[in-house]
């Protein structure tokens, strides 16, 4: 049996999203900047995806700018933030310890340039305090940027609270909503958004196209130079095909979330049940503040690479935060927030389910798993220094 | 291309040589686990022949192939010749590994130096310590 769950990493593109985008790639496939009518139809459905996203977020089309990705939208949201700010001697950022590297890596780059980065503090929960936040704001902060949820273990942050409180303070709130839009609902103006980061393609949209909602008193520098494509804000033709295929995308997603929900949860809640049988394993981050379908635990005694080649053996596509899988020498650096010492996050897997998933997967998945950890165990000197008492358990 | 050559994958999944041995003439363990792999290897000496040898990894794919493949490629062999066994030759009868997995052929090299050495502690064999200054010392678990 295939089993697909590395929804959090991406999704398939929907018929609904393929549907959408092959006119625009077989017939009207013109420059939404030429000034013929094979132009302008282009144009046309650029303008009607705009208006689509805007309403999936309650937000005006004109704030909706179409980048490569999430990637793209939030470098741009956080320079855009921090150069506004240094014009008027603001030169402090407000972020966390587990964001996405697109926004860490685009943090360190500004500390390099003499700004100032506070990153919050994530507890063992995966949740940042609203108090954590006020008490980090200073007169010279220029921007908070707080993921909605966690790519890793899906927890989501207080952002309604949180863009309230900038909001009273005058402090520009970005937040990267990769994870969170199409799953769970976003109101950019109910929640004090001024900046939101979205990707195509984790909603079931192709891969290299994502949005930015820039709220429209924000001033946005541009990353990409060039042509005046999005209100001057983004050079680089169009990808027209894959605006529109994300713009049917969202709204099919925003259109179903309960939906969704009802479908995901069943099958998330008794991948938790079966899986926590599993002698010495532990679930990462709070499960009352979360996204429907992530399911992050670890293992204690094995290491998470080879656990996800023994899955994959089995039909099972997941991902871990061992230190192998990242490519570095440290675990993710999402589990070492969270307080979990090197050893544990060693072994943790992620499985990402969706709609596109049933249960006869996730019976595949909790009858393969325990076997392949007992298996890992069995191998593993750790697991036998645990078992002899020679070692002491972590979890 | 996949991640790794057949032969790790074959490695990985059907290793050659893995459990304990409860008559070892010699344990090493390198390795720790807060840098995610461990190896433990164990000798059985006979005549100054390693008659048999069993390892147990915590660890990666690649950890766990390489420390397949020195298992099978110092089985039968005179102890010294093990000494010489490089982490080249691991990666080498292996088909190759990702240059950022090199490590892992370099923890299976020092397994099998550290079991020897643990063979000839126990058994009063004289040596050069020189023969083993790199055991232990994997580069970067050094924080």
């Amino acid at each position: 049996m295939f089993v697909y769950a590395d929804n959090a990493a991406t999704t398939c593109v929907s018929r609904a999203a393929v549907d959408a985008m092959l006119p625009y790639l077989l017939e009207d496939y013109g420059n939404p900047s030429s000034l013929y009518a094979f132009g302008q139809k282009a144009q046309e459905a650029l303008q009607a995806s705009r208006e689509t996203v805007a309403k999936c977020i309650n937000a005006l089309p004109r704030e909706i700018y179409f980048t490569s990705g999430g990637s793209e939208a939030d470098n741009q949201a956080i320079v855009s933030a921090a150069r506004a700010g240094a014009r008027k001697g603001k030169k402090h950022l407000i972020s966390t310890k587990f964001e996405h590297h697109a926004v860490l890596h685009t943090l360190s780059k500004l500390q390099k340039e003499g700004f100032e980065v506070t990153l919050l503090d994530v507890h063992e929960d995966g949740v940042v305090r609203l108090e954590d936040v006020e008490a980090a704001i200073r007169p010279d902060t220029c921007l908070v940027t707080i993921m909605f949820a966690n790519n890793e273990i899906g927890t989501i942050q207080p952002i309604a609270e949180i863009g309230a409180l900038c909001r009273e303070r005058g402090i520009p709130f970005h937040t990267d909503a990769v994870q969170a839009a199409g799953h769970t609902p976003i109101d950019v103006e109910a929640m004090n958004i001024d900046m939101l980061s979205m990707s195509g393609h984790k909603f079931h949209a192709p891969k290299g196209v994502g949005v930015l909602y820039a709220k429209k008193n924000m001033p946005l520098v541009n990353i990409i130079e060039g042509g005046a494509q999005e209100r001057g804000k983004r050079a680089g033709t169009e990808n027209v095909a894959g605006i529109v295929a994300l713009a049917a995308a969202l709204k099919e997603s925003c259109d179903h979330i309960e939906e969704n929900t009802a479908k995901i949860i069943p099958m998330r809640d008794r991948l938790f049940a079966e899986l926590s049988k599993i002698p010495h394993s532990k679930i990462n981050g709070s499960l009352e503040h979360h996204v429907p379908g992530t399911v992050n635990m670890c293992f204690e005694g094995i290491e998470g690479e080879s656990l996800l080649l023994l899955l994959d053996k089995e039909g099972i596509c997941a991902s871990s935060g061992s230190a192998c899988t990242s490519g570095s020498l440290d675990p993710s650096h999402v589990l070492l927030s969270l307080g979990i010492p090197h050893e544990v996050a060693h072994g943790s897997l992620r499985l990402s389910i969706g709609e596109y998933n049933s249960m006869d997967q996730i019976d595949h998945i909790i009858e393969v798993v325990p076997k392949v950890v007992a298996y890992l165990r069995s191998i593993s000197p750790v697991w036998d220094e645990l078992e002899k008492g020679t070692r002491e358990h972590l979890i | 291309m996949a991640l790794y050559s057949d032969k790790v994958m074959d490695h990985f999944q059907n290793p050659r040589n893995v459990g304990k041995l409860d008559d070892a003439s010699g344990i090493g363990e390198v390795g720790n686990a807060k840098c995610g792999d461990i190896m433990r290897m164990y000798i059985k000496v006979e005549d100054g022949i390693i008659v048999d040898c069993k390892f147990n990894t915590f660890g990666c794919g690649s950890a766990i192939a390489t420390s397949s493949m020195a298992t099978e490629l110092i089985k039968g062999k005179p102890v010294e010749e093990a000494l010489e066994l490089s982490n080249k030759a691991v990666v080498e009868a292996l088909d190759g590994l990702p240059a950022y997995k090199l490590h892992c052929s370099v923890l299976a090299e020092e397994a099998v130096k550290a079991a020897v050495k643990d063979y000839y502690d126990k058994n009063g064999i004289a040596y050069d310590p020189e023969l083993f200054k790199n055991v232990e010392n994997c580069e970067h678990c050094q924080e």
